[in-house]
């Protein structure tokens, strides 16, 4: 039997560009920041006082009460979810083939922080009874998941700023493996809070320019000092190729494969020799059968941290060889910041909007590209990708050592 | 001195309103909170706890279940706000 093969028929989005994909997208290649100074009175308690907040808060597009019992992460999924859906055209599947994968890196974490605050403020019988299901990392899947009353399988999987881009992997082999016609599929996170943001400053990992928000998030500058946190979340509509023929879907793109590995390394840092990350891009091109010759674009996971940025750049450059010269690579975080969780979901989303209008947007803020990456960057305008057959990877690394890289053509 | 149904009911309904989003015009004394109003268990908690703290009353976990209709919860906080 033939590989079944899958496709996207649906995209959704909350960033801090725009309040879906196609304000999200257009901001993009406008070549905008959704970074802005944090206006929360917690912010002047820690040493970074920046973050890419969604555009578009959650209370405009959800009613009060559905609010209330979700965590923020659960919103941005459920508002992202209810887009890409609609985008593909509300299909009419057996829910017992409707799957959903959506991941977060964090979870509820300001529910459980928030939480915590009341039980040591005015005691245990005023901890809402919907702090579990608000807290727990499975919660934007499972709501998704109710909401669309997924029978196939709801899941989520955590791999820190990977878990977006695993999560659309497994969402892709639930497909290949006829356990599923349709997944919807993503990453959301909702970590803008004093705690997450002190840790990860505590680990010199946040840019510190906090007088400059536009252009803190400057991946592959010479001056870049670290990442910028984001919030939001991304989602994708799979479906089995027949399947989304035989409906007269809208087809935006092919999911080709995946690449996956770990780095046995470090519990924080890259591995300097970037042998995992070179290993992960030779797995994704096996498994969709692309060649290095087919990729012409593709979206870096490319933080903006001094170590990180380099060292990737590097494993593209040795994975690629001197086909690297005809990747048009973009660091979108420049825009958005980063969004851990969320961050593969809505960088996947781009590469399809990228192959879909065949444009590489834009990475901003480089003012002097650092002389350690060779690797072909699109910088502060869009590019015009090549006519005919082509394909994107993206990339999405994680705390702990996780290597994912997603490949998409066009079709 | 025990609080009066009338002003049970309205402050009832306000925190059923708040937690469950039901308009507080459909909120009346006969109405069942599960089949009538749709308030699944973990918001009768949320209604039982923000009751306890508005009128200054305790409502015991196991007298919880015995609460079917608004009327029933108004007449408990009545009887154990005398």
């Amino acid at each position: 039997m033939s590989r079944r093969r899958v496709v996207v028929t649906g995209l959704g989005a909350t960033t801090p560009l725009g309040g879906d994909v196609a304000s999200s997208w257009s901001a993009l290649l406008a070549g905008k920041s959704g970074v802005r100074t944090l206006t929360d009175e917690w912010a002047s308690t820690i040493p970074v006082t920046i973050a890419g907040r969604v555009a578009m808060e959650p209370s405009e597009a959800m009613e009060r009460v559905e609010m209330r019992r979700l965590d923020r992460s659960e919103q941005f999924a459920l508002i992202a979810a209810r887009e890409a859906w609609k985008d593909a055209g509300s299909p009419d599947v057996d829910l017992e083939r409707l799957g959903v994968v959506i991941a977060s890196g964090i979870g509820g974490v300001t529910t459980l922080l928030d939480q915590y605050d009341i039980l040591k403020t005015k005691g245990a019988r005023f901890v809402s009874p919907h702090t579990v299901p608000m807290l727990m990392p499975n919660g934007p899947a499972a709501n998704v998941g109710l909401e669309l009353k997924a029978k196939a399988g709801v899941h989520t999987p955590v791999s820190a700023c990977a878990s977006g881009a695993e999560a659309i992997g497994y969402a892709m082999e639930m497909i290949r493996f006829d356990r599923a016609d349709i997944i919807v599929t993503g990453g959301v996170e909702a970590a803008c809070h004093a705690l997450p943001m002190a840790a990860f400053a505590a680990m010199k990992a946040l840019s510190t320019r906090n007088d400059d928000p536009t252009r803190a998030s400057r991946p592959y500058d010479i001056d870049r000092d670290g990442f910028v946190l984001g919030e939001g979340g991304g989602i994708l509509v799979l479906e089995e190729y027949e399947h989304a023929k035989a409906r007269g879907a809208t087809i935006y793109a092919e999911i080709a494969g995946q690449g996956l590995t770990s780095d046995g390394y470090h519990i924080a840092a890259p591995d300097p020799d970037g042998s995992g990350v070179q290993r992960a891009i030779a797995f994704a091109l096996r498994d969709s059968g692309l060649t290095t010759r087919d990729i012409v674009h593709l979206n870096a996971h490319a933080t903006s941290t001094p170590v990180g940025d380099v060292a990737e750049a590097n494993a593209l450059r040795l994975a690629l060889g001197k086909e690297a010269d005809h990747v048009a690579v973009s660091a979108t975080k420049s825009s958005t910041g980063h969004l851990l969780g969320g961050a593969g979901a809505i960088e996947s989303v781009f590469i399809v909007k990228a192959l879909q209008e065949r444009m590489a947007p834009p990475t901003i803020n480089i003012e002097n590209l650092d002389p350690a990456v060779t690797i072909d960057v699109v910088r502060d305008i869009p590019r015009a990708l090549p006519a005919g057959d082509i394909a994107a990877l993206n990339d999405s690394f994680g705390f702990g050592g996780h290597n994912v890289v997603l490949a998409f053509r066009t079709l | 001195m025990a609080l009066s149904p009338a002003d049970v009911l309205a402050g009832l309904k306000e925190i059923v309103e708040e937690v469950a989003g039901i308009p507080a015009a459909s909120i009346e004394l006969d109405k069942s909170f599960t089949d009538d109003l749709d308030v699944d268990s973990l918001s009768m908690v949320e209604v039982v706890v923000a009751a306890e703290e508005r009128f200054g009353v305790k409502i015991p976990d196991d007298q919880v279940s015995e609460l079917a209709t608004v009327g029933d919860a108004v007449n408990f906080i009545v009887k154990a706000s005398a």
